[in-house]
């Protein structure tokens, strides 16, 4: 179980000084076996939120536990080695690195063609055409996407958090996407996003404001959602 | 030949064993080593060091290697090697220097190459440079290299010095006659306190010319760069400099770009980016399990690959 325990994150203006609460007295467990959907405004934190449960901002005050073990202070690639795994909102470019030099990274030994094809064929890209492509300006915002996507697969564990995994694949079914998370279903999956389809799968919704936040079962948190609230929260159909 | 020479033959020429085809293999101010066919030729300079090179009409296929090496500590080298390439012609140049340097005095290679490439001649010209050995002396390296290319002909030039020379001033020029096609790849890699500095000066003379530079340098501990580029477009042309380093710890990295156009058909582009790695880059490969150090170093390692 992951567990985030009366967890507060405040940022200070370096200039000003003045301090600005982002997230207030969370406590939230994610359960093995479960999809959580993480949706909420902009500026409520939701990002914040995945970025404390990879270890690369920390909390301000609070506990972060993984099966009852403080993993706090726990630095990027020892939470990774923990068994978490991240697909990023904006997949980062390197010069120079190709997609079968960051899949052997995420893999842990040489990728060989079938396990790349495994991976990359999921997230519906062809290995053949892109394991020496350089993950540099020259790939489209849909395929760095998708590589992304295929790296925290190829990296595998026991946590899986996707922010707003569904940004810029508009060419590529949703049902391959949804099908990726079905995939992962003994896992505990945390996702952020406003897309309807997406919050349908979920077990759990993680509903965020600037106000404070509700978890609870999905029906529950969105069951009585008035039209005009889920155009708030900006809901997306496709 | 010793196991010293051979690691250092191996690292800045790829040379195992010997080469197939013409070679010149230049050790101490000496030749120790050559082969010339009729279809590319070495012959040695009567009036100063060095040899010329002339590749005859419409051989393709072929490759020469000219590597040097300097092994005795203090010794200051100084080589003019003149390469005519004749019409039609395509090979593969390896050159490339490698001083080994276990003593306390300065040992120096300044290695002057000119290219003449005729009407639709086409050269890969690779060049790598090494420092190697303990001693306190410095290892110190100025190439020059003066390329003139007549129409339709094609160079493609990669420089590559990854490490251990304390010193070095590279100076590129190149003029570019109708449809010429000049391609240069560089990469840097400094340490400690050791000085790089690169000059390349392009003139784009010819209509359909084109020049396209990319360097890429890494510097490290208190180690010191200096890139100056200068393209000069007098024809209908197309030029693109593309600068990009890595700054690390204490060392600095400057760019210096110019371009000039002459003619009112001259395109000619220039992109500079110094920094440090970017933290985004670095947290991506710790999240996929790697520590700081190993993510930066797999990060260099990719962007000099």
């Amino acid at each position: 179980m992951f567990q985030l325990k009366n967890v507060d994150y405040v940022v200070t203006d370096e200039k000003t000084g003045a301090k600005k609460e982002i997230l207030k007295n969370l406590n939230l467990s994610f359960d093995k076996g479960k999809i959580t959907v993480v949706t909420g405004h902009n500026g409520s934190g939701k990002s914040t939120l995945i970025k404390l449960l990879m270890g690369i901002e920390k909390p301000t005050n609070g506990q972060i536990l993984f099966d009852d073990k403080d993993i706090t202070d726990l630095a990027v690639n020892e939470m990774a080695n923990l068994g978490i795994s991240i697909a990023f909102q904006q997949p980062v470019r390197f010069k120079g690195l190709t997609v079968k030099d960051l899949l052997d990274i995420a893999n842990e030994r040489s990728t060989n063609i079938s396990d790349a094809c495994d991976f990359l064929s999921l997230v519906g890209l062809c290995a053949r055409e892109y394991l020496d492509r350089e993950l540099d300006n020259t790939l489209s915002g849909g395929e760095i996407k998708r590589i992304e996507l295929a790296l925290a697969l190829a990296k595998g564990g026991e946590v899986f958090l996707f922010d707003e995994p569904e940004a810029g694949i508009d060419l590529w079914s949703f049902d391959d996407l949804i099908g990726i998370f079905k995939k992962l279903k003994d896992k505990t999956i945390i996702i952020v996003s406003h897309q309807k389809k997406i919050l349908e799968i979920a077990d759990k919704v993680l509903l965020m404001s600037n106000q404070g936040y509700q978890m609870g079962e999905r029906d529950e948190i969105l069951g009585n959602m008035s039209p005009s609230k889920c155009a708030r929260l900006e809901v997306r159909d496709e | 030949m010793n196991s010293i020479d051979k690691d250092l033959l191996a690292q800045v020429a790829d040379l195992h064993s010997v080469p197939q085809g013409s070679y010149n293999i230049r050790k101490n101010g000496e030749s120790v080593g050559r082969a010339s066919d009729s279809d590319i030729e070495i012959v040695s300079k009567k009036d100063k060091q060095g040899i010329d090179i002339y590749v005859r009409k419409n051989v393709k296929n072929k490759s020469v290697h000219l590597p040097v090496i300097v092994t005795q500590s203090g010794f200051e080298d100084l080589v003019y090697n003149d390469f005519y390439i004749e019409s039609g012609a395509d090979v593969v140049i390896v050159a490339g220097c490698g001083i080994h340097n276990s003593g306390d005095k300065t040992s120096t290679h300044n290695g002057i190459h000119t290219f003449h490439l005729a009407k639709n001649a086409k050269i890969k010209y690779v060049e790598k440079h090494l420092g190697l050995g303990n001693g306190t002396g410095g290892k110190v390296l100025n190439p020059v290299t003066k390329i003139i290319m007549k129409e339709g002909s094609v160079c493609e030039m990669e420089t590559v010095q990854l490490g251990g020379v304390t010193y070095s001033n590279r100076k590129t020029n190149a003029k570019l006659g109708k449809g010429a096609k000049l391609v240069i790849k560089e990469k840097i890699l400094t340490t400690d306190k050791q000085e790089a500095k690169t000059e390349f000066k392009v003139e784009l003379l010819g209509d359909g010319s084109s020049v396209e530079v990319v360097s890429r340098s890494v510097a490290k501990g208190e180690s010191k760069q200096k890139f100056v580029s200068k393209i000069v477009g007098d024809a209908e042309c197309f030029g693109h400099v593309e600068c990009d380093g890595i700054v690390l710890d204490k060392a600095q990295v400057v760019s210096v770009p110019e371009i000039e156009a002459k003619n009112v058909d001259a395109s000619l582009v220039h992109e500079a980016a110094i920094g440090k790695i970017a933290g985004e880059q670095l947290v991506k490969l710790m999240s996929l399990g790697l520590t700081k150090e190993e993510a930066e170093a797999k990060i260099i390692k990719g962007y000099l690959n």
